[in-house]
């Protein structure tokens, strides 16, 4: 019908097409208006944060230092065949190829970049470069080996010409604590290097404990919460929400005082002979996921609770009136019912503990510090920048894929805030 | 007064315990930021119990400090301006995601939303890579952006939440009434609301207020915010000084509670005339 009303061109036909057409139209332009609102916002946001975000992942398998300061030497290095010692040309360009660096003042950063693959390389390049400084001509290939017999090592040449791609696995791999040896077969990393699977370990259990503690706190509140009349519950809603609204770093604060060796709750064991001698309870697992459940507990107790909130108590009444006992009834006609609610506030809580990097770096001690403290650390301390963005790529992958189920089970826009 | 009539004694004892352990968890909720308020008026620079004698020596310090005084100017600047920003864009979003007819508005809100839930370290070293490249490291207005981005979320919740209670019949009878739609927009659908506006900016506020992480990366010490002050002070030694911040943070943080609670009674008044 709406074909006959198309092509018909006259008669009563042409009237029907255009109110369709305009109220297509119309409709149309609704829809554009409605998303000229949202666009200003859409559009910050994808400028300001998501392409930072998509830069920083792309830094993670980016490797410009090899290919930008030495060009002549991967192009020499092209017609390798990789089963012997690089002949004279090789060497030839890279020696160009050094000249250049030292100018330049980057063969510290490229021997920088090898060393990550072949400990000892960036000594190596320094050695180089001292050899190029004192000058003469070549050949080269015997100056070098004479120099260092390492750069003879098939197996170097080999991690150079891969060192020379537009992109590398390397951080990501060493993030997964893998490594990829000359012939480019991955297999686990040695053993020295291998800190980062037991850090996002340890970060994903720091998370589950908080979660679970949260819950097994946050659950009675938020029942209380529900079932006491309105007047009172907003009353000790305050309570739950002041913190909430309080500084993460002010909180933070109050534990340590409270918590240090010569703190406020030391003082109260030794006085109360409690304890004979002051207890250790800062800089620790106990005082991180202690700061952090407190941190933490009201976003598990809000979604709990708004869901407790609608639950009718004529439920619990009526399984009492039909014989269930006091246990029965909450446990089977209650407790399902609010199942909603409290996968709702432990993902919240454990997605948001996943990215914990200022409670772990003032509460906690070295062994209780999480992936957040590692990228900061990458970018600041280590400057090792490939580093710090593979490990932020992971943990982001592990926040979006629970975002996602989260997204999927509760829906994002059921958040509710006070 | 919990248990119901019905209960029997066991059941009654049972609710006691239960009564007890909540009252020991809003303990542990409450308790650490008042038991560090008191400490704060000590005359003496150590953190025990009795207070060795009153003085506001470290009130002093806060607030006549040029280190402190600088943070909570520029604290006040970045988070006006982010809040300003974040309050703008958010609230046109609700508005528009709202009306029901934007194409993959699901997508949208997840997006928008994201900030929330990215961790805050990859959102302040993204930034720190992204903007280095443009040259807002270490300036007011880097940080004025970053903040309100992570701002912007609160605002698109709030007002969205505001506006599924919303009436769209009375903006129709304004437009039929001769009204512009910008006409209709001030004096029919921002007054009504505004509580959702003013709790998602307050929201904003307060998150650029307590804002630290991305501070660290992205200022220069030009810049630096309370919080980062704060964060560099309880890393080096806790002086009471910052006892005396928390102080006033938390009733800073007690005034905006009390006026979003202020609100949100308005606004359920509102919507109760509304209905």
């Amino acid at each position: 019908m709406a074909v006959a009303a198309l092509e018909g061109d006259a008669g009563p036909g042409v009237d029907r097409t255009s109110l369709k057409t305009k109220l297509r139209r119309a409709e149309r332009l609704n829809r554009a208006r409605s998303f000229s609102l949202v666009a200003p916002l859409l559009l910050f946001v994808l400028a300001v944060f998501a392409l930072p975000i998509g830069l920083m992942l792309v830094r993670s398998v980016e490797n410009t230092e090899v290919r930008d300061s030495l060009p002549r030497t991967m192009v020499a290095l092209e017609s390798w065949d990789g089963t012997a010692t690089p002949g004279e040309g090789v060497f030839a360009a890279f020696a160009e190829d050094l000249v250049q660096t030292q100018k330049d003042r980057t063969t510290a950063l490229v021997g920088k970049r090898i060393n990550y693959e072949v400990p000892g390389a960036r000594s190596r390049f320094l050695k180089a470069g001292r050899l190029i400084d004192a000058g003469g001509g070549g050949p080269w290939k015997d100056k070098f080996l004479a120099n260092d017999a390492e750069w003879g090592s098939v197996d170097f040449w080999a991690i150079m010409k891969r060192a020379g791609g537009v992109m590398t696995p390397y951080y990501l791999l060493t993030s997964l604590d893998l490594r990829q040896d000359a012939t480019g077969a991955v297999s686990w990393n040695f053993a020295d290097q291998s800190i980062f699977l037991e850090i996002f370990y340890r970060t994903i259990w720091i998370s589950f404990m908080v979660t679970l503690a949260t819950l097994i706190l946050g659950y009675p509140v938020a029942h209380l919460l529900a079932i006491l009349p309105p007047k009172h519950a907003n009353m000790l809603m305050i309570l739950v929400l002041l913190p909430f609204t309080t500084s993460i770093l002010v909180r933070t604060t109050a534990w340590i005082v409270l918590l240090q060796s010569n703190g406020v709750l030391n003082d109260a064991l030794l006085a109360l002979n409690i304890t004979t001698e002051r207890v250790q309870l800062i800089f620790n697992r106990f005082g991180t996921v202690l700061a952090m459940t407190h941190i933490q507990l009201p976003f598990t107790i809000l979604p709990i609770y708004s869901v407790m909130k609608s639950i009718p108590a004529s439920h619990l009444r009526a399984a009492r009136s039909l014989g269930a006992g006091p246990l029965t009834a909450f446990v089977s006609v209650y407790m399902p019912q609010t199942l909603p609610g409290v996968g709702a506030g432990c993902l919240l809580t454990f997605i948001l503990s996943l990215g914990y990097y200022i409670t772990p770096a003032l509460v906690g001690g070295p062994q209780d510090q999480m992936v957040s403290y590692f990228v900061a650390l990458y970018t600041n301390r280590e400057m090792n920048w490939g580093q710090a963005s593979a490990l932020g790529a992971i943990l982001l992958l592990i926040t979006l894929v629970l975002y996602a189920v989260f997204n999927r089970l509760v829906g994002i826009d059921k958040v509710k805030l006070g | 007064m919990l248990a119901p009539s019905y209960a029997t004694p066991r059941e009654k004892f049972t609710y006691l315990v239960f009564a007890l352990y909540c009252t020991l968890v809003f303990l542990f909720l409450v308790g650490p930021i008042l038991v560090i308020m008191p400490l704060s008026f000590s005359s003496e620079p150590w953190f025990t119990y009795p207070l060795p004698g009153l003085s506001l020596r470290w009130y002093e310090d806060f607030f006549f400090n040029e280190r402190w005084r600088e943070a909570l100017y520029n604290s006040s600047i970045v988070a006006f301006f982010a809040t300003l920003i974040a309050t703008g864009l958010g609230t046109l979003a609700a508005l528009g995601l709202s009306r029901g007819n934007v194409p993959f508005s699901g997508l949208i809100l997840s997006i928008l939303i994201s900030p929330m839930i990215v961790p805050v370290v990859i959102v302040a070293v993204a930034m720190f890579f992204g903007f280095a490249a443009v040259g807002l490291n270490n300036t007011y207005l880097g940080l004025i952006l970053a903040h309100a981005i992570l701002g912007t979320p609160f605002v698109v919740i709030t007002v969205t939440a505001t506006l599924t209670g919303f009436d769209r019949s009375l903006t129709r009878a304004a437009a039929s009434l001769g009204a512009s739609p910008w006409t209709a927009f001030r004096t029919v659908t921002l007054p009504l609301i505004a509580p959702g506006v003013t709790s998602g900016a307050l929201f904003a506020f307060v998150t650029s207020w307590d804002e630290v992480v991305v501070a660290l990366f992205l200022a220069s010490p030009d810049q630096r915010t309370l919080p980062r002050q704060m964060f560099s002070g309880i890393r080096e030694q806790i002086s009471p000084t910052i006892t005396a911040a928390a102080t006033f943070l938390v009733i800073f943080a007690a005034l905006l509670m009390m006026t979003l609670e202020l609100l949100r009674r308005r606004s359920e008044r509102l919507r109760g005339t509304l209905a």
